[in-house]
């Protein structure tokens, strides 16, 4: 119902090229994060796929069937915007029914399905109101309602979640991860936020420049990253990433170590610095670490200890958690 | 800073203004209501005297009255029509990105900046007369009989006129309109499966409301007093079929020299248009909110 193939699908706007060639498998019912830095392409490749902009060579297959030359209409797929795109001078129910009244369906039939997406989203109270009369929460909702009805192959979402404050934005989290799991639809997501990335994805794709740096699901980008750029980018705190005689003489170019893979001690260790920094979050706390030669050094440490400012302390990794990175930037088995 | 002080020294400074704004309204109304209860001729050299609501009554029951009344609407809404229609389909076109764009919308914009009268009598010599009009060479061109617009379809020929002048407003304000429209509604839509036609009906024209609704109380104020384009056109005629109301207080005053019929004119003249502004505040209000 809901598998997506991209073979080759290339973009350029002008000689820009943005998405220089992207293979791409998804499969029905999967749930699928694009990451990456901004101006990466993640916007430009959910437009490929929702047919709102052209490709410049290459195909989309949705279902089996080739849909690279179809109008947006005509892909079954329904999109959630940023701005949440709600239609203002509709109420909630007339937003929510767009979609069935363009497809013709008749009156009762759409006011029936309108309302039972309402029950599924909490919107019940709110369906004679205005988009501008609603939060933004609330509007996302209604967004969300309106792709629902459609009963699309696979949704769409790019950076839904962005223009909610983080409160609101755990709950609509948890909300489409349920969504997901009730509906069983293929759902591809586009976001910036780590945490979203990591607890929402079956499947994480991360980009960068246009191209796909590696693709897994989250604990295997996590554990195993392909190469320095996916490292640096998943998982928060940043990884350290370390160059020189150290990485040398593990036979690698560049190393890595995350901040929770770091054993810390003020007596002996690997590394010697002195602590800049100590974010105290009460679970964790973050040391910001000065080493000779390294610059900062990032480490988790329990909510307990007590360093501060100016102290002298000793890093090392933990063993078997070093990620080795060869010339190329590729992880190095 | 709002102090009980500054508020009070904010009003006296405010104070001649306001003053001298109530006078410059009220002195000429007073005036033409004072003048509009005399019998003031200015062919008959004897003093005014007291005349009652004469003067009303024979506005009033002038059969010209009724036809001008009329003939105002008549240019108010066809104009209102051909302008709003071909502004909202200019603007679209305006709309689309292509070559010349800036030069095409300062083109769009001049007849803005042409006087009325030079406009009309324009009009009225280089394209519509009957003889060495363009339109008439037009005619001849193709082996027609020309036609003679002043004097055949006198009202649309004055309604053309006036919407040339005013279809410049009208599409660059709905321009500004159509650009504040949200890319990403459209896109929506598209999504959504609805066609280019649905789009525009379901989404652009309730955007466009607003717009519209400036454009069409500005222009009715306006439109509501044309003159020069009648002055210079058809002098109200023939006949009487160019004949608007703020024409008949003209004809009243200043060709029959009779001051207080065309003053009582003008006073039914003020009264009719507070009405239509009524209705207009209105209808403005209730979009505007919304
Ligand atoms: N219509 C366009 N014309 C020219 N360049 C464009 C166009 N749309 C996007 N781009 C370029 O394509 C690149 C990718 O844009 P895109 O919007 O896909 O990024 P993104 O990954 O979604 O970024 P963000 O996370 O900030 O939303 C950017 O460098 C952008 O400048
Ligand atoms: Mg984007």
């Amino acid at each position: 119902m809901g598998k997506i193939v991209l073979k080759s699908v290339r973009k350029s706007f002008g000689d820009v090229h943005v998405i220089p060639s992207v293979d791409l498998t998804i499969e029905n019912g999967e749930f699928v994060v694009f990451v990456g830095p901004s101006g990466c392409g993640k916007s430009t490749l959910l437009r490929l796929i929702a047919g709102l902009e052209d490709t410049s060579s290459g195909t989309i297959e949705i279902d089996g069937k080739d849909a690279t030359a179809l109008p947006p209409a005509k892909r079954g797929l329904a999109m959630v915007f940023q701005s949440y795109a709600l239609y203002p001078h509709m109420t909630v129910r007339k937003n929510i029914m767009f979609p069935l009244k363009m497809a013709g369906m008749d009156i009762e039939a759409a006011t029936k399905k309108a309302d039972a997406a309402a029950k599924v989203l909490n919107l019940t109270s709110y369906m004679e109101r205005k988009p501008g009369q609603l939060s933004g929460g609330q509007r996302q909702r209604v967004a969300i309602g309106r792709a629902i009805v459609r009963e699309p192959a696979a949704f769409l979402f790019d950076e839904p979640l962005s223009n909610l404050d983080a409160a609101l934005r755990g709950n609509m989290r948890l909300e489409i991860t349920e969504l997901h799991h009730t509906l069983k639809t293929t759902m591809i997501y586009v976001t910036h936020d780590q945490v979203e990335a990591m607890t929402m994805a079956d499947k994480i794709v991360v980009l960068q420049a246009g191209n796909i740096e590696q693709v897994g699901s989250p604990l295997d980008l996590y554990n195993h990253p392909a190469n320095v750029f996916v490292a640096g980018f998943i998982g928060s705190p940043r990884m350290n990433l370390l160059t020189g005689a150290d990485a040398q003489a593990m036979g690698a170019t560049t190393i890595g170590v995350r901040p929770e893979h770091m054993d810390i001690s003020t007596s002996a260790g690997k590394w010697k610095g002195v602590v800049s920094v100590a974010e105290l979050l009460g679970s964790d706390t973050f040391l910001h670490v000065n080493v000779e030669g390294h610059g900062s050094m990032t480490v988790r440490a329990g909510g307990d200890v007590n360093l501060r400012h100016g102290d002298t302390v000793y890093l090392s990794p933990q063993d078997g958690k070093v990620h080795r990175f060869g010339a190329d930037g590729k992880a190095i088995a | 800073m709002a102090t009980q002080h500054s508020r009070i020294a904010a009003r006296f400074m405010v104070a001649p203004s306001v003053v001298l704004l109530f006078l410059w309204m009220i002195v000429p109304l007073v005036t033409t209501i004072y003048f509009s209860f005399l019998d003031y001729k200015l062919l008959v050299p004897k003093p005014s005297t007291w005349a009652g609501f004469d003067n009303y009554y024979y506005f009033l029951t002038d059969r010209t009255f009724l036809a001008s009344i009329l003939h105002t609407l008549a240019i108010v809404l066809g104009v209102l029509f051909i302008t709003v229609v071909g502004g909202i389909l200019l603007a679209l076109l305006m709309n689309m990105p292509f070559w010349g764009q800036g030069i095409v919308r300062v083109l769009v914009i001049a007849p803005f900046f042409v006087m009325p009268t030079v406009s009309a009598l324009v009009w009225k010599n280089m394209f519509m007369n009957p003889v060495n009009g363009m339109f008439a060479h037009i005619a001849k061109g193709l082996g027609l009989q020309p036609f003679d617009f002043l004097s055949q379809a006198p009202l649309l020929s004055i309604i053309g006129i006036v919407a040339w002048q005013w279809l410049p407003f009208a599409t660059l304000i709905l321009l500004t309109s159509l650009q504040s429209l949200d890319g990403e509604q459209q896109e929506a839509a598209e999504m959504d499966g609805a066609s280019v036609l649905s789009r525009f009906f379901y989404l652009t024209v309730p955007h466009l409301t607003r717009a519209v609704t400036v454009v069409i109380l500005i222009q009715t104020i306006f439109l509501l007093a044309v003159f020069a384009e009648i002055f210079v056109t058809t002098s109200g005629g023939p006949g009487t079929a160019t004949t608007t109301i703020s024409y008949l207080v003209y004809i009243q005053s200043l060709v029959k020299y009779d001051v207080g019929a065309g003053s009582a004119g003008g006073i039914i003249a003020v009264i009719l248009a507070n009405i239509v502004a009524f209705f207009a505040m209105r209808m403005i209000g209730k979009n505007l909110d919304a």
